[in-house]
């Protein structure tokens, strides 16, 4: 059977990663599997563990009383599902909602951000990993914003 | 191109065919003489009686005997009232214009189509080009982000690329509802997830100038050199043969010199605004 410390360091997202480093994170992690939708959290929850996609899609949803529940995002194997646990109050913004069988590595978030507080490495490394991640959202959410394939289109 | 590069000659609508609610494509045949065959990536100039002239990408070619099909949004005075025409009714058409996707430099390369919005209809002739010689290609990929699930362009032939088996098809909306099943998200985010091999691949990205530039950059962020991105310009078009001025861009106009452009030739201004 594969370690979790193996899980951990096979995927994408921490790539290049120290494996002293992924031992620790491994020591924080656990095995999930969600059926089709279920959710995998709930708007305003605690962020109490984020998740390493290893097969399925997610999609970050939002309810509105009276509209329909929009999809704000999907989420893919090999991605990450949450930021929220970095980030105080750590709550999350949005539901998580399995489409497909899902398989992924939930990662306890008072667990690593104590290791991150104890050991700088650590932290470092955890942050090398999600500013960027970060930013490439904030960057698609300001592309979903500006509405660019809205009336003034080209052809 | 005409004699008269001012001339456009009459064609006369066989089909109409609604893509979107504010999308449509029209089909046209010549009365009497034909412009010359256009080539993936070129435009016309449609010519509405009485109302205007308007840039349109053709959509349809190229396959032999087809028809002139040219999809359009209704925007403008003139996009409005050519997708409102009916069968047998006339407009004029001049070029066809411009330069063309690099189908014959793709040739032995992977191929990475990346489309944005209404970007799709100009891409369409070079992704049918390639499909029709796939022999000649490696890796084919069409990597699609529109607005919401009603946007999407040209559904029945995207299932019928996905059903060719050798040929990967992404499409990602804006945004949705729980009822669309596909993906939400950019266009941007599919790129790293193509799995694309960018030393042996030739991109070609069409859509909306913030989407390329986003795309540009997520293709050098994966490793693309310059040189095989190329993408089509956007311009407000007048004359379509260089004379006007009205859509340079830099040293070039877009309307001769482009709409479609090597990156690593325009890199220098592409994010200059009002260049």
């Amino acid at each position: 059977m594969e370690s979790l410390e193996g899980i951990v360091l096979a995927q994408p997202f921490f790539a290049g990663l120290d494996p002293a480093i992924g031992a620790l994170i491994a020591g924080c992690a656990r095995n999930h599997r969600f059926d089709p939708d279920a959710y995998l959290f709930h708007e305003g929850e605690e962020a109490s563990e984020f998740f390493l996609l290893r097969e399925g899609d997610v999609a970050l949803e939002i309810q509105a009383a009276g509209r329909p529940t929009l999809v704000l995002g999907t989420v893919h194997a090999g991605d990450i599902v949450g930021a929220s646990w970095l980030i105080p109050p750590y709550r999350w913004n949005s539901d998580a909602r399995a489409r497909t069988p899902v398989r992924a590595l939930g990662i306890d978030a008072a667990c690593l951000r104590g290791k991150c507080e104890d050991d700088p490495r650590t932290g470092y490394a955890m942050m090398k990993r999600f500013a960027p991640l970060l930013v490439r959202r904030l960057q698609a959410a300001h592309l979903q914003l500006l509405d660019v394939y809205g009336r003034s289109d080209p052809a | 191109m005409t004699v008269n590069p001012y001339l456009p000659l009459p064609y006369r609508v066989i089909a109409v065919r609604q893509d979107t609610p504010d999308t449509a494509t029209v089909e046209l045949r010549p009365v009497g003489a034909a412009i010359p065959e256009p080539a993936p990536g070129q435009f016309t100039m449609l010519y509405m009686l009485g109302v205007g002239e308007a840039p349109i990408s053709v959509s349809g070619a190229p396959i032999e005997g087809a028809p002139l099909a040219q999809t359009l949004r209704g925007v403008g005075a003139v996009s409005k009232a050519i997708i409102r025409l009916q069968p047998g009714e006339e407009l004029g058409v001049r070029g066809p214009y411009g330069t063309i996707w690099p189908v014959a430099e793709a040739d032995g390369h992977d191929v990475l189509f990346i489309a944005g919005g209404l970007g799709l209809a100009p891409l369409r002739p070079a992704v049918r080009h390639v499909l029709a010689n796939r022999e000649r290609y490696g890796r084919v990929s069409l990597l699609y982000g529109t607005r919401s699930p009603q946007d999407i362009l040209y559904r029945d032939e995207l299932a019928m690329w996905r059903r060719m088996l050798d040929v990967q098809i992404e499409v990602t909306v804006d945004r949705a509802h729980r009822s669309w099943h596909g993906a939400v998200g950019v266009v941007t985010e599919l790129i790293p997830r193509a799995g694309v091999d960018p030393s042996r691949t030739i991109a070609m990205v069409c859509g909306p100038e913030i989407m390329m530039r986003f795309s540009v950059q997520a293709l050098q962020a994966a490793g693309m050199p310059c040189e095989h991105i190329y993408v089509s310009m956007e311009r407000s078009m007048k004359c379509g043969v260089g004379l006007c001025g009205r859509c340079q861009f830099g040293p070039d106009f877009v309307c001769k010199q482009g709409a479609v452009m090597r990156y690593d030739r325009i890199a220098h201004i592409f994010t200059v605004r009002e260049i």
